[in-house]
């Protein structure tokens, strides 16, 4: 075991300020320090994607990073992107279009989506495929994943253009 | 009562069987909000983690775990000594084997459970493990099936007597002290003599590799023992909660009204969740131990490394036609590795699970199956991945023996299939290795298929490519690939399908509340099938309530009624059997109590989507809703108050859900390469419920069939090392590898299910492995090539066209 260091963390606009092995991985932090437990783990390894965050506006996934590497980081989560009363049009395009199933890769997954969609606002199918290919999903094939991410994108355009 | 919505609306308003309901599972996982076993977190709770053996097969000279004790956090650290005196030191297996808890003297597997570490988290956990000292002895190392029935190495001690015999095993004699059983269907001696005199014979070898279900969310629990109630408490990812909740009360002796077993939200199961491991019985010995709830969760090496691998069979397979292509017989042999012990899950009464399915879709008037398993170092297992009990392998065998067989007889797949399909009219069909096929009709869906793809023209492109290709012009072949498939799922008719001892039926459980919602709850469980969604939608059409307003639970075994759980797709064929005849005694209530209310006699109403009818007096009428009121606050003579119903169904027989797969493939020669340009599937699983769900679950079990016909696999290097124990190396694709696929559907209901539903979701993977792997070896079919193994990766890709001389 080595020293703790103190860390200062923002999360979903939370200010959080603890004491943690420099050791622990982020997604631990997340999960079991600061019992936000959208975020998944599926592999530890950096494979899956389960795990995906948004740090400091890139998507990172959680389980490739020391809490100490996030110091002083905004993060945002599943939790920080929409809920009950402000969905946000991804978690209403998965919802309505059948791009989930088990919902395990599912915040991974949309979390993720948010950055892909704020990079390049106009993705083609091509885009999508390439863009999600670091998270994986056991259940659905992806097919509606990738309906559910191009549906949204539709969505956000629309709004955009109309409060223009 | 004035009526102001038309029919058609009331029938909408429903949302009861064959409407595209959307998911009412969705809200909380897209927000982040399911509640998966690692999200549990109890006060004080402790984490468990096992020390695994690095060697394939070793004695076990010693266990130090002085210096593990001595790191901070780490509490307890148990061995099979410490699990002994309980006698949970081994434990039994849903075949009728036992199985180490924790390694007794000796290890038979790379990452077999050693010692169980017990602290406050699980960083110490980890650090405690590193600590714990084991003097292994290396012992010779046996990989394979067939050099381990020759072996004078004896894997398993325990299961030889003192004077070297071999005792009877649970399924019948024992031939060496590594062999398991013998399971033998169909008559030997005709299916000899009938190919000894065919026209035309095949015999071809062919090995399924093994693999893993690996689903996202890997296995898991949560012990915790009240000692103040001397109630025990298991959450976990438990596919058959009470099944679970017997076993465990069996194997400690905690009386089963004191257990409670909790299935939460299961992040995917696909077969690798329905069987007892290590990690539920060491964190519930713990937690008694400690007096405090332990979480265990395996990480993804483990997974991969130690619960529940599938297939492994090595099959040879001999099939005899006449000249016209008509098929005479069929015999399969299968030597099965079912590594260290033999922990396969399936019916007791089949250690080889349904793979006498093998006469697939086709009209086989003599056949003979015999299946030799074997213990080697490896993992346990022998899960039905995405599939009903071996019907995979079964399938793959039968779709790769008429490939053969049309190369032999040089005549197209597709039309020596539809030769000698079973005909529509010969259904009830009975196989001749002993399945009662309920229901078919071959014919029409494969001409449906075979239509939709334009087959012909695909042959011809086809046919030009090869010329291109020979005359350089390409370096690109392209695969056709076929299969047609026979399911066999919904296990299962009690008086042959049981689960150590305990009968495959299922059960629904409905209570009506006064304002006319409802609550259902089930035996089964989701992993992400969607029964929230779709068990409400068949309940909705029985009972005339929205789905809307039918909540259903699973997966608690305080409240849920008694069930064998979900694997082999049997939840719609059997719990959903059961919702459906719930429902009716719901409704044969429900339509008493409108006779009373509407003052005629109980056969003058009748049901009509949401309500009773005077019969002839349609403006006379009970709706649902009122009825359910009625139930609560109405003295109606002769009957209880209240409007509750059970129903246990055992199905009379299982379903035969079927389908017709067209897989077009580029390969490129030179990288190995293939591309997917296009994937149809049609399917028929009887009465569609929910048609996105059913889609989805066909986009789904496709994609776990490339994987495994395109690369996925565990393999073992010779001294038992994995060398797939990550996902680096264990292909899980992603969605760039991922093709669309072209959904499609037949409906041949099943005429004994009471709505003639059959299961849908392991068909796509079922019938989706023969059809990827058909399209590569197609590709290479003009230039020779009858048959390689799976998985086809690029390696092996570029290594058969390799041998078939195509570059250059
Ligand atoms: S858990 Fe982080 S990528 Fe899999
Ligand atoms: S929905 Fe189950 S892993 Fe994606």
């Amino acid at each position: 075991m080595s020293k703790k260091m103190h860390i200062k963390l923002n999360v979903n606009g939370k200010a959080e300020e603890f004491l943690a092995e420099p050791r622990e991985l982020l997604i631990y932090t997340l999960r079991e320090r600061l019992n936000i437990t959208g975020p998944h783990i599926g592999c530890e390894t950096s494979h899956c994607g389960a795990c995906t965050v948004t740090i400091n506006g890139k998507s990172v996934k959680a389980c490739t990073m020391f809490v100490a590497q996030a110091d002083g980081a905004e993060i945002t989560t599943i939790e920080g992107i929409g809920g009950p009363d402000d969905l946000h049009p991804l978690q209403t395009a998965f919802k309505e279009l059948h791009g989930l199933q088990c919902g395990y890769c599912t915040p991974g997954m949309i979390t993720r989506a948010t950055k892909l969609l704020e990079e390049n606002p106009n993705p083609t199918e091509e885009d999508i495929r390439f863009g999600m290919a670091g998270n994986l999903c056991r259940c659905t094939g992806y097919q509606n994943i990738v309906k559910s991410i191009q549906a949204a994108a539709a969505e956000m355009n629309a709004a955009k253009e109309a409060a223009e | 009562m004035k009526d102001d919505v038309t029919r058609e609306e009331r029938v909408d308003n429903l949302k009861g069987l064959g409407c595209s309901r959307k998911r009412v599972e969705d809200a909380r996982f897209t927000q982040g909000k399911g509640n998966y076993v690692d999200d549990i977190k109890l006060d004080g709770m402790l984490f468990g983690d096992f020390v695994r053996s690095p060697y394939a097969h070793a004695r076990i000279k010693s266990i130090d775990a002085s210096a593990a004790l001595e790191v901070p956090g780490v509490l307890a650290v148990l061995t099979a000594d410490d699990l002994r005196p309980l006698g949970l030191h081994w434990m039994p297996t849903l075949a009728g084997d036992k199985q180490m808890v924790l390694a007794d003297g000796k290890v038979l597997f790379q990452g077999q459970e050693v010692a169980f570490v017990v602290a406050e988290d699980r960083y110490a956990a980890a650090d405690g493990i590193e600590l714990v000292e084991v003097d292994y002895e290396e012992l010779p190392v046996i990989v394979d099936p067939f050099a381990s029935l020759k072996s004078d190495v004896i894997l398993r001690e325990d299961l030889v007597a003192e004077d070297g015999s071999i005792p009877a095993g649970a399924h019948g004699p024992r031939k060496h002290p590594n062999h398991i059983f013998t399971w033998e269907a169909g008559d030997k001696d005709p299916t000899a003599e009938v190919i000894a005199n065919a026209d035309v014979v095949v015999t071809e070898s062919m090995y399924y590799h093994r693999t893993h279900p690996c689903p996202l969310e890997t296995c898991g629990c949560v012990a915790s023992m009240d000692k103040v109630n001397g109630k025990l408490t298991l959450w976990g990812t438990f596919q058959a909660p009470h099944a679970i909740r017997t076993v465990v009360s069996l194997i400690s002796g905690i009386e089963e009204h004191n257990i409670r077993v909790i299935s939460p939200d299961i992040g995917g199961g696909f077969g690798n969740k329905v069987g007892a491991y290590p990690g539920y019985v060491c964190s519930v010995v713990a937690s008694i131990v400690t007096g405090k709830p332990v979480k265990w969760i395996e990480d993804r090496m483990d997974n991969l490394m130690t619960t529940a691998f599938a297939r492994d069979y090595h099959m040879t397979g001999k099939i005899s036609a006449t000249k016209e292509g008509k098929i005479t017989g069929l015999q399969c042999h299968v030597t099965a590795d079912h590594g260290g012990f033999d922990a396969c899950a399936d019916p007791t009464k089949f250690p080889a699970g349904f793979m006498n399915i093998c006469t697939g879709s086709y009209d086989i008037p003599t056949a003979y199956l015999e299946v030799d398993g074997v213990y080697t170092n490896k993992a346990p297992g022998g899960v039905s991945y995405r599939c009903s009990f071996r019907v995979t392998e079964a399938v793959y065998f039968i779709e790769r023996m008429i490939e053969v067989l049309a190369i032999e007889l040089d005549m197209d797949a597709a039309e020596l299939r539809r030769i000698n399909f079973i005909k529509k009219e010969q259904f009830p069909y009975t196989a001749a290795l002993g399945w009662e096929y309920d229901s078919g009709d071959y014919h029409t869906a494969w001409d449906k298929a075979l239509e939709a793809v334009d087959y012909e023209g695909l042959r011809a492109e086809q046919a030009q490519r090869v010329e291109d290709f020979k005359a350089g012009k390409t370096r690109s072949l392209m695969g056709i690939g076929l299969s047609f498939f026979t399911e066999i799922v919904g296990a299962g008719p009690v008086k042959n399908c049981d689960i150590l001892g305990l009968g495959m039926f299922d059960s629904c459980e409905i209570r009506i509340h006064p304002t006319g919602s409802a609550i259902a709850r089930l035996g089964t469980i989701s992993q992400g099938q969607g029964h929230a969604t779709t068990f409400a939608q068949i309940l909705a059409s029985e009972i005339g309530l929205s789905a809307d307003s039918i909540t259903i639970e699973e997966g608690d075994t305080d409240t849920a009624p008694y069930g064998l759980g979900t694997y082999g797709s049997r939840s719609t064929p059997v719990a959903g059997a059961a919702t459906a005849m719930a429902g009716r005694k719901i409704r044969a209530k429900a339509q008493m109590i409108a006779a009373y209310l509407l003052e005629v006699h109980d056969d003058d109403v009748e049901f009509d989507v949401d309500r009773f009818v005077v019969k002839g007096a349609p403006e006379r009428f009970k709706t649902m809703k009122e009825i359910a009121f009625a139930a609560y606050n109405q003295a109606i003579p002769g009957l209880e108050p209240g409007l509750e119903a059970v129903s246990y169904y055992d199905p009379p027989n299982m379903t035969y859900p079927f389908g017709a797969y067209i897989c077009v493939m580029d390969i490129d020669v030179d990288t190995g390469v293939p591309e997917i340009r296009r994937f149809y599937a049609l399917d028929d699983c009887g009465t569609r419920i929910n048609p996105m769900i059913i889609e989805g679950q066909v986009h789904g079990g496709l994609t776990e069939a490339l994987a495994v016909a395109l690369g996925q696999e565990i393999a073992y290097d010779d001294m038992g090392n994995v060398k797939t124990g990550t996902l680096m190396d264990f292909f899980l694709p992603t969605a760039w590898e991922v093709p669309n696929y072209e959904t499609d559907y037949t409906v041949t209901p099943s005429p004994h299910h009471p709505i003639g539903a059959k299961g849908v979701g392991e068909s796509p993977h079922v019938g989706g492995v023969p059809c990827f792997s058909n399209a590569v070896q197609d590709a290479f079919r003009p230039f020779g090539n009858r048959h390689t193994n799976m998985p086809h990766d690029h390696w092996r890709i570029w290594q058969t066209a390799n041998k078939l001389g195509l570059h250059g």
